[in-house]
């Protein structure tokens, strides 16, 4: 039972990661501007593709999975210069909504141009699985775990210590404010959406390898980010991370204590219950609105 | 005035209608489809709708069946049952036409049923469900193998390997969960004990857990039922925690995608398969090879990688092409009967023998057993 056990855990830590990473890049648009980018998973998924199609055309490795970073970097840019900022003075629910459109507009310009097959990328070392007692993972897995505590630290250095990631938190606190005080609103909203595109496709192309890919794969990712975003309290990188792994490892233990075909249902009584005694999330804030 | 309107009307219709219809009916013959071709399906549809109106054109080209031209009116279901029914419904009562040939799903053709057999227009179906044959309806027919054949086929090769305890693993797709229900209601049949029931979401990303929990019991095998991108991670899963007991998995993983996706994985996995995909490997005595090979080749000039689904209306079209030239004519009942005493004829599915009750008319012996073997697929003898 104790072997099993411990798969379990390990599983849900792989599993966990991913969502982790994913659930970070919510972080840092929603911190500049409340906003939540429901296209967050399709930089995910541009990030993959774009490295998989670089790839394949011959391209080596490093160089193609660096190019696909800055193409989707440069989806991010434009996603923000011509859907967001046209309605600057748009409320946050709408420009949810701009995001919600956004991502079904990428979707189906991927579908265009990579068509429906599924892909998948090369692990980046040998896939030679590393045993744990009896417990297995994989080497990716392990590259993915650190992929998430890299983005994590230089997420959280970028907003406590540099001007740039303070002056971003300003404009969440209060866009006229922080105008009012010389911070250009509109460039720090386009360096977070650059930002965020660009962990959304540091995260497609660490756990492709592992999960493949497809025009409509940014879905569930970016659900399941989202969630780990949600449970963990939303803005804050490190709960992000907690809410990831937490998720990751709930559904794993329910699959293999439970049922697996309740293995969903499961992460998501629990994430309510989370939210009912907590609706900040597990780190977040306790929020006190002002009446 | 307006009575002399309504004649005027009437008499129009009966003009434009009447004459046209008799002449059409003398030496045309209409076929209608109704396919997923967009949408979710449209893996489905897009083939089949390709192999209908290449061959289509190619016959009318050729002076058609014995002189009848095929005159070919088609409708996209995107995979969506009210809209089946809908060009259904226009199908049999506004263009006339003397045969349907679709839909693309099973939940499609589920839905029209009952009006194409209250319509009485023949229908060939290119869906799996055995639902549809079972019981057999008159007008209803089937060319694709049932996920029931499967799941005997692979059943029938773990147990000549003298195994006895088995592990399911399936996703919660419609064709996982009808192949998880047929693995269940069949075992028995062959002395096999189901050790391990184990499901995942489609579009999970790790299966290790119920791997894991495989891996606890005393299965001698495992089953995947499946398709998309899960089986490709199952089976990585599987030999990622060492287990080396034998592997299968459905047809519904039967193309190079699942052998590129899985890598060294998915070596010695093996799957029932329909003959189109191991056509090359076939030896020259089976009836099957030429046709194979012809359609593949007819295909791929044209389209590029040839899939089992395009096949499956290649045998409907031919199977209609047929009962019209035996008898000769355009009549929908007497095209019926063509289709029910179809025999011998060899598709790409496999060698049809229908029967008044059996309107799928293949046999066990139409899936091949095949193993995947230094990434390409091998025969199984």
């Amino acid at each position: 039972m104790f072997d099993q056990l411990l798969q379990f855990i390990i599983s849900g830590i792989t599993v966990g990661s991913v969502y982790a990473l994913v659930g970070l890049g919510f972080t840092i648009i929603y911190n500049a501007s409340d906003v939540v980018n429901f296209a967050q998973g399709e930089f995910v998924m541009i990030g993959a593709m774009s490295a998989i199609f670089l790839y394949g055309a011959g391209i080596p490795y490093p160089l193609a999975l660096a190019a696909a970073v800055a193409i989707t970097v440069v989806v991010g840019l434009m996603l923000e210069k011509f859907a967001v900022e046209p309605a600057k003075n748009a409320s946050v629910v709408t420009t949810i909504i701009i995001t919600i459109g956004a991502s079904i507009f990428l979707r189906g310009a991927a579908l265009l141009v990579w068509g429906k097959d599924i892909y998948g990328l090369p692990p980046f070392t040998k896939d030679v699985p590393i045993s744990i007692g009896s417990a297995t993972l994989l080497p990716q897995n392990i590259y993915v775990m650190l992929g998430t505590a890299v983005a994590v630290l230089l997420v959280r250095y970028f907003f406590d210590r540099t001007m740039t990631g303070k002056a971003i938190m300003a404009c969440s606190c209060n866009r006229r404010a922080a105008s009012l005080v010389g911070i250009n609103v509109n460039r720090m909203l386009l360096i977070a959406y650059g930002v965020s595109a660009l962990l959304g496709a540091v995260a497609g192309i660490l756990v492709t390898p592992i999960t493949y890919t497809s025009y409509d794969a940014g879905v569930m990712l970016g659900l399941k980010g989202f969630c780990a975003a949600i449970l963990g309290g939303m803005g804050n990188s490190m709960g992000a991370v907690a809410g990831g792994l937490l998720l990751g490892i709930i559904e794993s233990l329910g699959a293999g204590i439970i049922s697996s075909g309740y293995k969903d249902a499961i992460a998501f009584v629990v994430i309510l219950g989370v939210l009912f005694f907590r609706p900040g999330g597990l780190l977040g804030r306790a929020d006190s609105e002002r009446v | 005035m307006l009575r002399a309107g309504k004649i005027l009307i009437v008499l129009c219709a009966m003009v434009l209608l009447c004459p046209g219809r008799w002449a059409a009916a003398a030496d045309t013959l209409k076929i209608g489809s109704f396919l997923a071709v967009t949408g979710p399906a449209s893996f489905l549809g897009d083939p089949e709708l390709k192999t209908l109106q290449m061959y289509i054109d190619k016959i009318n080209a050729q002076g058609g069946i014995d002189g009848i031209k095929i005159d070919f009116v088609h409708y996209d279901t995107k995979a969506k049952a009210k809209e089946a029914k809908n060009f259904v419904n226009r199908l049999i009562k506004k263009d006339r036409v003397d045969v349907i040939i679709g839909g693309s799903t099973s939940g499609n053709t589920i839905a029209v049923m009952d009006l194409v057999e209250r319509g009485r227009v023949p229908l060939i179906s290119l869906a799996g469900s055995v639902k549809i044959v079972e019981p057999v309806r008159k007008w209803i027919f089937k060319t694709p193998h049932t996920d029931r054949m499967a799941a005997e086929k692979i059943f029938q090769d773990i147990k000549s390997r003298g195994i006895t305890k088995v592990a399911l693993i399936t996703g919660n797709g419609g064709f996982d969960k009808s192949g998880r229900a047929q693995c269940l209601a069949l075992a028995p049949k062959y002395g096999i004990e189901i050790v391990a029931d184990e499901k995942y979401g489609n579009s999970d990303t790790d299966m290790t857990t119920q791997v894991a929990k495989i891996r606890a019991t005393d299965a001698q095998a495992i089953i995947n039922f499946g398709f998309g991108k899960a089986p490709a991670i199952v089976t990585k899963n599987i030999r990622q925690l060492g287990i080396k007991l034998p592997l299968y998995q459905s047809h519904g993983v039967a193309s190079k995608k699942y052998i590129e996706l899985a890598g060294e994985a998915a070596e010695g996995v093996r799957l029932p398969a329909a003959g189109l995909i191991v056509a090359d490997l076939l030896p020259d005595s089976d009836p099957q090879k030429r046709v194979l090979l012809r359609y593949k080749h007819d295909y791929e000039s044209k389209f590029g990688p040839v899939s089992t689904f395009g096949g499956h209306a290649y045998d409907a079209l031919f199977m209609v092409v047929n009962a019209v030239r035996s008898c000769g004519c355009t009549d929908r009942a007497k095209i019926r009967d063509g289709i029910e005493n179809t025999s011998g004829f060899v598709g790409t599915g496999g060698i049809f023998n229908m029967s008044p009750t059996d309107h799928l008319g293949l046999g066990l012996d139409s899936f091949r057993m095949v193993e995947i073997k230094n990434g390409n697929w091998t025969l199984v003898k």
